[in-house]
């Protein structure tokens, strides 16, 4: 099968979606750049021409509003925000109303509109041009949040997103764009709301999503030298998240660190971690590990963003303290 | 009023605004009362002293247009032509409402009649009127996107944002701002340096229109000028009609407790109640009192209809609780 990077494959999927629905549009900041969304956006204005793939003003909530105004009128959307922290100008049309408008209204229209937020963070860009909002968007009913880690999923997600016919949210990470993986050339949909086992193992699971997947699979590869089996799983949607495939795991391992690029403080790990400790607890041979941000702002400063993102040595780190626990307790058994 | 202005639409035409206003007016008192008895217990934001407003754009609509509103749209869905009985049900929380007892007052939805919502949050439905004129731009249709808003929705960030991107785009949206001077308790003049609303358009360079909005006749034929130019891809416009509102922001109350102020212009603009001002031009005109008293009593009736319906309709089942958080 031929590879395409992340980048590319999100273009395929609004090259391909754009081909095959006349009620596709796109509409965001910098969509007529040529550097401001990366090549996921490339050249589309010139293929499918500037009244569907619309640059705007900067006015996050009048054009998310909008997005929004025109899905309810029976188009199909997608919203592109280039930076997520940009789009906290749009919280009101998104969370106040793309979410709750089935409810409001018992259920007599939906709103088929995909938001599409981009992470870039790093390179010294600082706190307001790297957040990683998704816990945010978990929260509220009434919307539904992916996160692809590989180009296969970024396509496939991306194409599920726009069929849905309910608010999504597609969240896709810049330090994601030059990854290369296969991705068919046909249409196709990624499941919203299934999970992925990436490595099979015994000993502990490793849950994770988007970029930070990458950290926990090299993770895993180390753990594996180390004699230690880590199976890891893709959310790849973080709302719904796959509870069965998590629950499965852990009940298979007794261990799990869940890995997640926002903060950790009422982030996404925190909802899992309470999930499974409410519902599988039974299943735990120790304590819940969490890998994420630390309750503070992006730094500037390359020296503090070292410091600030976690790797796959986190990951390690968080593998060991719960294995040490297992062997104190194995080393009180065999004595 | 002129009487030039009231000659110049259709005796049919008046008769039916009348109706309509009329319609409003008694359906929002029964509501007013059913709310001071306890009936009711959704947030009710009457539309009494602005009848004209609704019924004069609305009369002036194709069927096709979509009309976007807010907390204090009961006179919006009812000149559009939304059913009087699933509204009252509505109301009521009961699930033969329009928003199947989800919405309450404030969130009514009509999609037979364009009403894809109306909801509380100030100036929200603006930016979506926008989508929906953008829709109806890319599908080439003649669709217009009809926005009711208060004085109020134009301080929020939504209502520059949206002027900004209709007109860039030409959209077919008409604005229709409905100064009633007051956003909930406080006076337009301790909220922005000037009154000077309908100004706003000719930043964006659109045209931007002040008028009497206790005129359903004006109403009508500014919206009908404004429209015509939407429609044929001329972009936005900007109606300030300028009004107000009889009762308080919310509930039933004369809204007296904000102080004499209020009470002194609630006497002024009583004078220039729109029903009274329409009900003279259709006199002037001939129309009888028998004509008056028809439109009422079936009014009355078809409301006494719609509550006691209301009253033995089912609430919605609580095992539905968790039914439609996704369509």
């Amino acid at each position: 099968m031929r590879s395409l990077t992340y980048a590319h494959a999100i273009r395929e999927a609004f090259q391909q979606l754009l081909a095959s629905d006349p009620r596709v549009f796109v509409i965001g900041q910098g969509l007529w750049s040529p550097w401001y969304v990366g090549a996921s956006m490339q050249d589309l204005d010139l293929e499918f021409g500037r009244d569907r793939v619309i640059d705007t003003p900067v006015s996050e909530n009048a054009t998310t509003g909008a997005a929004i105004g025109a899905a309810l009128a029976g188009m199909r959307p997608i919203v592109v925000h280039p930076r997520m922290d940009f789009m906290l100008l749009a919280a009101d049309p998104i969370v106040n109303q793309a979410a709750n408008w089935s409810y409001m209204f018992g259920g007599q229209i939906g709103v088929p509109v995909v938001i599409r937020s981009i992470i870039n963070r790093g390179g010294e860009q600082g706190a307001q041009h790297s957040q990683a909002l998704q816990a945010f968007f978990t929260h509220v009913p009434g919307i539904k949040v992916v996160m692809p880690a590989n180009p296969y999923d970024a396509k496939g997600l991306l194409i599920a997103a726009v069929r849905d016919g309910n608010p999504v949210m597609f969240i896709d990470d810049r330090w994601l764009y030059d990854s290369v993986g296969e991705v068919p050339a046909e249409m196709y949909a990624v499941p919203i709301g299934l999970g992925a086992v990436r490595r099979v193992g015994s000993d502990l699971t490793i849950v994770a999503s988007s970029w930070i997947l990458g950290q926990a699979l090299a993770a895993a590869e180390t753990l594996d030298r180390r004699g230690v089996s880590a199976e890891v799983i893709d959310l790849r949607s973080i709302k719904p998240w796959d509870r069965g495939l998590v629950f499965n795991s852990v009940r298979k391992t007794g261990r799990l660190i869940i890995a997640d690029g926002g903060w950790t403080t009422g982030g996404v790990s925190a909802e899992i971690a309470a999930t499974v400790a409410c519902e599988a607890f039974d299943c735990l041979k120790g304590p819940i590990q969490r890998v994420a941000l630390p309750d503070a702002p992006a730094p500037t400063s390359q020296a503090l963003e070292r410091a600030y993102y976690p790797t796959a040595a986190h990951i390690i780190m968080a593998a060991e303290r719960i294995l040490a626990g297992a062997r104190v307790l194995a080393a009180v058994q065999v004595t | 009023m002129s009487s030039t202005a009231m000659r110049s639409v259709s005796t049919t035409l008046l008769r039916q605004m009348y109706r309509t206003m009329v319609r409003i007016r008694l359906t929002e008192e029964r509501i007013a009362t059913l709310v001071e008895h306890g009936d009711i217990k959704t947030p009710c934001h009457l539309c009494i002293g602005q009848e004209a407003i609704a019924t004069g754009v609305c009369a002036a609509l194709q069927k096709e247009d979509y009309v976007w509103g807010g907390h204090r749209s009961h006179g919006h869905y009812l000149a559009r032509g939304g059913d009087l009985t699933k509204l009252v049900a509505e109301v009521f929380g009961r699930v033969t409402g329009c928003s199947k007892g989800r919405g309450g007052s404030m969130h009514l939805f009509a999609s037979n009649v364009g009403i894809l919502g109306t909801v509380p949050i100030v100036a929200a439905t603006i930016p979506l009127a926008v989508g929906a004129g953008l829709a109806s731009k890319m599908r080439k249709e003649a669709r217009v996107s009809v926005v009711f808003f208060g004085d109020g929705a134009a301080e929020e960030g939504h209502f520059h944002e949206s002027l900004n991107l209709a007109a860039l785009h030409r959209l077919p949206v008409l604005f229709v701002c409905e100064n009633n001077f007051y956003a909930s308790h406080l006076p337009l003049l301790e909220r922005r340096p000037a009154d000077t609303l309908y100004r706003m358009a000719e930043a964006y360079g659109i045209p931007g229109v002040r008028l009497d909005g206790n005129d359903a006749v004006e109403v009508y034929g500014r919206a009908r000028t404004a429209l015509a130019r939407a429609r044929d891809g001329s972009g936005p416009a900007l109606l300030e009609c300028r009004t107000y509102r009889w009762r308080g922001h919310v509930g039933a109350s004369w809204d007296q407790d904000v102080g004499t102020k209020r009470r002194d212009e609630l006497k002024g603009w009583q004078a220039k109640d729109p029903i009274r001002r329409a009900r003279k031009a259709l006199t002037a005109l001939g129309v009888g009192s028998e004509f008056f008293a028809a439109v009422e009593h079936d009014i009355l009736a078809e409301i006494d209809e719609a509550v006691v319906l209301a009253r033995h309709a089912p609430a919605p089942s609580a095992s539905d609780l968790l039914r439609h958080v996704f369509a």
